[in-house]
């Protein structure tokens, strides 16, 4: 296609019209006739029997329609909310499974768990009601400080789940890793914690429901990032409506970050009450249900260590961790700290051993599950933060010992210590241009001067390595996950010549409208404006994983370049019936059917227009229409990587950090379009420096209270908080896939805490401090500098 | 949000009617404070008296030895007002800086001032210049007017109509905000006015206080230098996620001081 819409042109982004002008359609927008509202009664304690519920002075109040407690749901016999993924652990046995009902039966197990449901007319009576339910709590001591969830006389979050644990997983050969241990000329030691984050998305979590009478279907509006794998979950497991008699639709979703994953008691019990009341029910969560039950994400306690030997060579890493898991197992929770993170620790290394220790902790908080990056950034947190102290320790420049133990570029395919085997990569010149594009250069002048001003800079560099866009599913299959990892795609031309993408990617901030345009635009000659792209919707779209794993143009846009050569394909016979010449000598060039070495030419219009007036058409040999359907299953996951260098700014009288310069080079194979991959970088850098800086979930040690439950205290961070970025990017493009493309959305969010904190830490290490927790927050940085209170 | 009767009053008059003998009710300016509480239900006034239609609340007024503001007089009005910019810079300065364009196009410094949050910007400006609250029923010092945590010297039904702040030969604020609400965690005002030099510190404690050591200090020499040692105790003194006491009295020295090279420049 022309060069302006083009796979590598910058498009702006077609559903910016919409969103930027206020006319996107969200779930709270939906109009639905004699609707009633929901609202969720929570619970007020980390731990708590519950003895008795009245809800009779409630149901009495203007406007209840109907009131539910677990023992409703119970008695209906409506199925707990189920994991999806079965991890084993070291002795062979699947992970623990306590129940996750969707209402509290006895026990509230977090300070947000859902006690009742409440219909009304309108959402203020709901609200009304529930304020008159009287609960009778008997409060139990809670088990909130993940460090002490195993010990003994810790209160148990389950019966299920002896001592707390949910499973004690191990990959690796330790063995082999204490041998290397035992040569090493040095070892570098790092305990850290990485901090437990709130998604934050913009549009809070929303269901609304319906029940057609008529014909026993219901349909679910849901703020869901896969729709197919939602209804899925409350079609097999816990519903049990047939999946041909549910609907769900998940319209424009305003981020998710992967907190809209996974399948919440929310919905489900919107959906299942809206055929007892016999009347539609809207939710929309409140900026404070948000903060006390959206998924949380990280959250991890880590010992690590590095071998090196007396040259800086990597000879082993051992990783011990503990991944706080909440009160509940979510969707994928128990993937993100084995899986998709402990996989991750060669990092861009050659080490060739390694050993990692996980034991999964129930804690009387919400549930963690997948947030950006989902257990990538942890192992990256954990592989640069000690590269970098032990280059500090060594004295050694933090740049050299990286370049040292990068995998070279003839190592490829590269299989690590820790299952995964890399594709594609070419590090040195990623670290090479950022250091360039970073004027590495030049710090030590611009140390030197701050200094002059009263300021500490230092500077701190994160060599990331991810796997995303998820596969082969008979992978996932042998490791324990409940689902494929294929993705679908339809092209549906219509008789005029415009197009439909059918896509069971799911866009939340993703711009695949715009995105996967470009795909079929530039592959088929159609022009962009002719493409419309549909997503979202169980009734119309096939069956689709949806959108998490950076894995939407990686699998989803194979998948939409596979049904477009279908397309292709088809269009040459017909073209060939039209120029009555032989299929094997024509060919498709910028949306012509041509045969060779002749000016007969068939426009793909002309050949679809026949397809659908088929009265000049090979009927004999060929179905009339063109709509053509493909579904992608990755040979591999993809492997973006990158260096980010990060310069900061403290001061020391406050221990405010300001990050001043902030450099990211990635390479995320081939680029459709350059400035939709910069405005994913530049969010996932800002969100990575908010979890660096800011962002932190603090439960109260006591009492489960969650501290930082609102705005006023939960530090997001805002864009006066970052300078410009600098991006560059270099292209190895991923050999396994048509597109060449590897995933871009949550690499910001992955490689940026590391650099962050290790600039903080090169800061201040002219005075002596070698550990900053973070966040690094003003009071944290003021505490590290003097040793205080 | 629970119900209310909501009151539009055209006059200082029909305001103070509509609040009299109604202990649960509450007049509302901006709103910017007000209307978060009663959406999370966490206030269930009777009355709501809207002061908005009062015209003569808003304004600012300069004459010799000072400047009056109105009750209603919005943040952004203050921010901007070249009146004030050319009286008390630090205090257009200050209001500039308070929550983001919504609050100060909204917020005003009648409704900030009765509202007495201990982490508020204006009550230090209030406190620190030595300011007089008129209401509709007297005049009081800044010191009689602020007594504790959200709590001031206003009866029940009392309306602030404005605020007088003398003239200042030198004034400056700095503000350390909390990371998340970018309130003051520490905020300093610190000023030099025919009255004398003052040190108002919003943030840190319970209730906006002054810092005598540091005014004694500085109205020897007016220097950054003069104040660098005086530390208030940590006892007392807010502690949360953000800032234990000792830091949050680490940074009342800090800022004080940043805040007198503010005021010098
Ligand atoms: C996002 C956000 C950020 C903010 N950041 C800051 C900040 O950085 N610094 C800061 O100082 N403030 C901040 N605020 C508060 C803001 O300045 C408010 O405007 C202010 O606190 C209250 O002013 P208001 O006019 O909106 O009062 P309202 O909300 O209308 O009223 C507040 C209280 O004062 C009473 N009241 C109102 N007017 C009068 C009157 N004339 N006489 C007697 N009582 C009265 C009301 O009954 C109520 O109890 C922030 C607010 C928000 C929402």
């Amino acid at each position: 296609m022309t060069a302006e819409t083009g796979i590598g042109a910058r498009v702006k982004r077609k559903e910016d019209q919409r969103f930027l002008t206020g006319t996107g359609r969200y779930v709270d927008d939906l109009p639905l006739a004699r609707a009633t509202y929901a609202y969720f009664l929570r619970s007020p304690h980390a731990h708590a029997k519950i003895k008795s519920i009245d809800t009779g002075a409630a149901k009495a109040m203007p406007g209840v329609v109907e009131i539910f407690t677990g023992k409703d749901t119970a008695d209906a016999k409506v199925g707990g909310l189920i994991c999806g993924w079965v991890v084993k652990g070291k002795d062979g046995q699947p992970h623990k499974a306590p129940p996750h009902p969707v209402m509290a039966l006895d026990t509230v197990r977090y300070v947000g768990d859902t006690v009742a449901m409440v219909v009304a007319n309108s959402a203020d009576e709901a609200r009304d009601a529930a304020e008159a339910i009287k609960v009778d709590y008997e409060v139990k001591p809670a088990n909130v400080d993940l460090a002490k969830a195993f010990d003994k006389g810790t209160p148990e979050v389950h019966a299920e789940a002896p001592g707390n644990l949910i499973y004690d997983w191990e990959i690796g050969v330790k063995a082999d890793v204490d041998a290397a241990f035992a040569k090493a000329a040095h070892v570098t030691k790092l305990d850290l914690v990485n901090n437990r984050l709130i998604p934050n998305a913009m549009e809070p979590r929303a269901a609304a429901a319906e029940y057609d009478k008529g014909t026993g279907n219901y349909t679910l509006w849901s703020t869901s990032q896969n729709p197919h794998v939602l209804r899925l979950i409350l079609s097999a497991f816990v519903l049990g409506i047939p999946e041909h008699k549910l609907r769900v639709i998940a319209p424009d979703v305003g981020g998710g970050f992967g907190s809209k994953i996974f399948c919440y008691n929310e919905e489900t019990m919107v959906t299942w009450a809206a055929s007892r009341v016999g009347r539609p029910i809207k939710w929309t969560a409140e900026r404070a249900e948000s903060f006390m039950t959206d998924a949380h994400g990280r959250d991890h306690v880590t010992h690590a260590e590095l071998a090196l030997d007396k040259d800086g060579k990597f000879l082993g890493l051992k990783v011990d961790t503990i991944a706080n898991m909440g009160a509940y197992l979510s969707t994928f929770s128990t993937a993100v700290p084995t899986y998709l993170y402990a996989t991750l620790l060669a990092g861009q290394y050659t080490t060739p051993v390694i050993h990692a220790n996980v034991r999964a902790a129930l804690t009387h908080t919400a549930p963690v599950d997948a947030y950006r990056g989902a257990g990538r950034p942890e192992a990256t947190f954990v592989i640069e933060s000690i590269v970098s102290k032990a280059a500090a320790e060594l004295k050694m420049d933090p740049a050299e010992l990286r370049r040292k133990n990068f995998i070279p570029a003839d190592a490829f395919p590269y299989q690590t210590p820790v299952a995964l085997q890399y594709d594609s990569g070419n590090y040195p010149p990623i670290i090479d241009e950022a250091m360039k594009m970073a004027d590495y250069k030049g710090f030590e002048s611009r140390r030197a001067e701050a200094k002059s001003r009263g300021k500490l800079r230092g500077i701190g560099f994160s060599s990331y390595i991810e796997a995303c866009g998820l596969g082969p599913s008979r992978v996932i299959g042998q490791l324990g996950g409940g689902v494929g990892q294929w993705e679908s795609a339809q092209i549906k031309f219509n008789p005029t010549g415009n197009v439909q993408i059918l896509t069971g990617a799911h866009s939340h901030g993703q711009s695949h409208e715009t995105t996967f345009a470009q795909l079929v635009s530039d592959k088929l000659g159609v022009p962009i404006e002719n493409v419309e792209v549909v997503h979202g919707d169980t009734a119309t779209t096939p069956f689709g994983m949806g959108s998490y794993g950076s894995r939407s143009l990686a699998v989803g846009g194979s998948a939409i370049m596979k049904a477009a050569d279908k397309v292709i394909a088809k269009g040459k016979k017909i073209a060939a019936h039209l120029m009555e010449a032989d299929v094997a000598d024509v060919v498709f060039e910028q949306g012509t059917f041509k045969v060779a070495g002749t000016d007969k030419n068939v426009p793909l219009g002309a050949a679809v227009f026949a397809a659908y007036v088929p009265h000049n058409y090979p009927l004999e040999e060929l179905e009339p229409g063109m709509d053509e359907n493909a579904f992608y299953d990755p040979s591999n996951f993809v492997y973006p990587a990158g260096t980010q260098i990060c310069e900061v700014e403290v001061d020391p009288e406050t221990g405010v950090v300001e990050v001043v310069n902030h450099t990211a080079v990635d390479d995320f194979g081939n680029i459709i379009n350059p400035m939709i991959v910069e405005g994913q970088v530049h969010g996932g850098i800002v969100q990575g420096v908010g979890q660096a800086l800011m962002e932190n979930a603090v439960y109260d040690k006591e009492t489960g209270q969650l501290v930082s439950g609102s705005y006023m205290d939960y530090t997001m961070p805002r864009a006066d908080d970052v300078p410009s970025f600098k991006l560059g990017n270099k292209v190895t493009p991923c050999p396994h896939n048509p597109l060449g493309v590897k995933g871009c959305g949550e690499a910001g969010a992955i490689a940026a805490p590391a650099a962050v904190m290790n600039a903080v830490h090169d800061a201040l290490a002219p005075l002596g401090v070698t550990h900053v927790p973070m966040p690094a927050t003003p009071q944290t940085v003021w505490q590290a500098i003097h040793g205080g209170k | 949000m629970y119900d209310f009767a909501y009151h539009r009053p055209k006059t200082m008059a029909e305001a103070t009617a509509a609040l009299k003998g109604k202990p649960e009710a509450r007049p509302m300016s901006g709103g910017m404070t007000l209307i978060p509480t009663l959406k999370q239900r966490l206030a269930k006034p009777s009355d709501v008296v809207d002061l908005n239609g009062i015209k003569e609340l808003a304004g600012i007024k300069v004459d010799g030895s000072g400047v009056t503001v109105g009750a209603m007089t919005r943040h952004a009005d203050v921010a901007s007002s070249a009146d004030v910019k050319g009286a008390i810079p630090a205090l257009a300065d200050l209001a500039g800086h308070i929550g983001d364009p919504a609050v100060r196009n909204r917020g005003t410094m009648g409704g900030s001032v009765a509202n007495n949050d201990p982490a508020a910007d204006y009550p230090a400006a209030v406190l620190g210049l030595d300011a007089t609250v008129t209401t509709t029923s007297r005049t009081i010092k800044a010191d009689d007017f602020f007594k504790g945590l959200f709590e001031t010297a206003l009866e029940d039904g009392e309306l602030i109509t404005s605020i007088t702040f003398p003239k200042a030969e030198k004034a400056g604020y700095m503000k350390f905000p909390n990371p998340a609400s970018r309130y003051a965690m520490v905020g300093v005002f610190v000023a030099k006015t025919a009255g004398g030099v003052r040190v108002a510190v919003t943030g840190a404690g319970p209730c906006v206080f002054r810092v005598k050591a540091m005014e004694d200090a500085l109205a020897r020499n007016f220097s950054a230098d003069a104040i660098k040692d005086i530390k208030v105790p940590a006892d007392g003194l807010n502690s949360d996620i953000h800032g234990s006491a000792e830091y949050r009295a680490h940074l009342v020295t800090v800022m004080a001081r940043r805040a007198v090279d503010q005021a010098n420049k």
